[in-house]
């Protein structure tokens, strides 16, 4: 175990824990913003440098601090490192400076996309971005694609994080799509509009922190705050089976897998949960997915204190043990 | 009982005098304030024959306007019924098909678009959530009518081009409504 100090707050890690797992030991507002980094694949992070910090001491063999700001989520702590994130001016400077390296190309249409509400660029150019874009050049624009029947691609909206590609590979058995050019023209794309037909292919969807890949089913039809979600199971072959139910009073509008406080899938789903059960009697509903309490989407709906049913309240004042009120009559 | 604060007054009934006792100079005072207010300027008008005049910030029945091609602005995204405190709105979104940029702005527009008079309260927060500039409150209001469902107002009496001096409920009397609810 080793010592790290990330804004003030002093944590003991394992060593070769990444500067972002060990923030998101301590959890809020310490956590480093990501748009490429993801747990489960292998690989990703690196890419979008949304989680730049500053690091005040290299380590307590060697107090210098490094010259640059780093990635945390591709740097290792060392013992004794002392790491700056929300509390250093630079990184909040550089972090305004990555939203709009990020938006030079990414088109400023939330009202129409898919993705807002629950759309992590959206999020980070909220909380670090300026309220006027500077860029006054041309935007790349692309036609949406189709990429099999229930996939759509926007090439207009992806960031490059590479996240789909990796789906592709450590889930699936074979990848068809991937990245084309180099540096500012290269795009994610299929061999000549082949289609991604796998059975895990539509966790793309899930990954993707922008709205390049939509879901074909659900796109356009409705925006993500006007549904309630809904944790549910189902028996299935390939998968977990635990999915989020997004539904309008007794219609479901879209599944997908449940993703955690960082935005990320720990189980993924196959596509014949995501695709073929759209009827509320194939699944086991749980009940009402918690959703932190600044999210849109608990517009207009319950908040998370609300969700606890009074049976649970009952049960855990029986764990409270009772016998210490026994003198009380 | 105990009085709850000390603002308690007492009431105390006096004697009337004999003027007041003889109650006739009350009621020709009281006639002489009506008599004055026949010749003063009139308060109301002959509504719905006569109407009057709104400003022009008033905030009346809403309309989904059109960019200057004659393509719709909405693009469904939500907004307006997000802020709307009274939950009138509701929005259907649907994809825009090749051959229809004469219609549609953007790539996605409003299938379905509802709204409830009832319940509206006329705040003109949806105008100001509006990204698009798309829906913006008018300065007519919504005509009475017998049926609930006359005052839930579909794309084809919000969207432009609609005239409104033309809406008349479909249901004029209340012998017709009752008519109809047979």
């Amino acid at each position: 175990m080793i010592k790290v100090t990330i804004d003030g707050i002093e944590l003991e890690v394992e060593e070769g824990t990444t500067i972002m797992n060990a923030a998101r030991k301590i959890g809020g507002e310490v956590v480093p913003p990501a748009m490429c980094y993801y747990t489960s694949l292998k690989g990703s992070g690196g890419k979008c440098r949304a989680c730049l910090v500053k690091v005040a001491q290299g380590s307590a063999k060697d107090p210098r601090p490094m010259p640059k700001l780093v990635a945390s989520c591709c740097t290792n702590v060392q013992d004794g490192m002392v790491v700056l994130n929300s509390t250093s001016p630079e990184v909040l400077e550089t972090r305004r400076g990555i939203v709009e390296f990020l938006l030079v190309n990414h088109p400023l249409d939330c009202p129409i996309c898919d993705q807002a509400g629950e759309c992590e660029l959206q999020n980070f150019a909220f909380d670090h971005g300026l309220q006027k874009t500077r860029s006054e050049f041309h935007r790349r624009e692309f036609d949406p694609i189709d990429i099999g029947p229930h996939i759509k691609l926007h090439m207009t909206r992806c960031i490059l994080c590479y996240r789909c590609t990796m789906v592709a590979d450590q889930l699936t058995e074979e990848r068809v799509h991937g990245v084309l050019w180099r540096g500012e023209a290269s795009e994610i794309s299929t061999y000549i509009q082949k289609a991604v037909e796998n059975d895990f292919s539509g966790n793309m969807i899930d990954v993707c922190p922008v709205g390049a890949l939509t879901d074909r089913h659900f796109r356009f039809r409705n925006r993500v705050w006007f549904l309630n979600p809904m944790d549910a199971h189902r028996n299935c072959s390939k998968c977990s089976g635990k999915v989020v139910l997004w539904m309008r009073g007794e219609e479901v509008y879209r599944v997908t897998a449940r993703k955690d406080q960082y935005d990320e899938v720990k189980e993924f789903i196959c596509n014949e949960c995501r695709w073929d059960h759209y009827d509320t009697k194939d699944w086991v509903v749980e009940g009402p997915r918690a959703v932190e309490k600044w999210s849109v989407i608990t517009a207009n709906k319950y908040s998370k204190e609300t969700v606890e049913l009074p049976e649970q309240l009952f049960s855990k004042l029986d764990n409270a043990k009772w016998d210490s009120f026994e003198g009380v009559t | 009982m105990q009085a709850l604060s000390n603002r308690k007054k007492v009431l105390e009934q006096k004697k009337m005098t004999l003027v007041e006792r003889l109650y006739l100079p009350a009621i020709f005072q009281g006639m002489g304030i009506t008599l004055r207010h026949f010749f003063r300027r009139k308060a109301t008008v002959h509504y719905p024959e006569q109407k009057r005049s709104v400003p022009a910030v008033f905030r009346g029945l809403h309309v989904l306007r059109k960019d200057e091609n004659g393509a719709e602005r909405c693009t469904a995204c939500g907004l307006c019924a997000v802020a709307c405190p009274a939950e009138a709105i509701t929005m259907e979104g649907g994809e825009r098909k090749a051959g229809e940029e004469h219609l549609y702005r953007e790539e996605k527009y409003a299938v379905k678009y509802e709204i409830n008079m009832l319940r509206c309260i006329f705040c003109g927060f949806c105008e100001d959530a509006c990204p698009k500039e798309a829906i913006f409150l008018e300065t007519t209001f919504a005509p009475a009518s017998y049926d609930r469902n006359d005052f839930i107002y579909g794309k084809d009496r919000l969207v432009e081009g609609f005239k409104r001096h033309e809406l008349v409920s479909p249901i004029t009397t209340l012998k017709e409504a009752q008519e109809a609810n047979k």
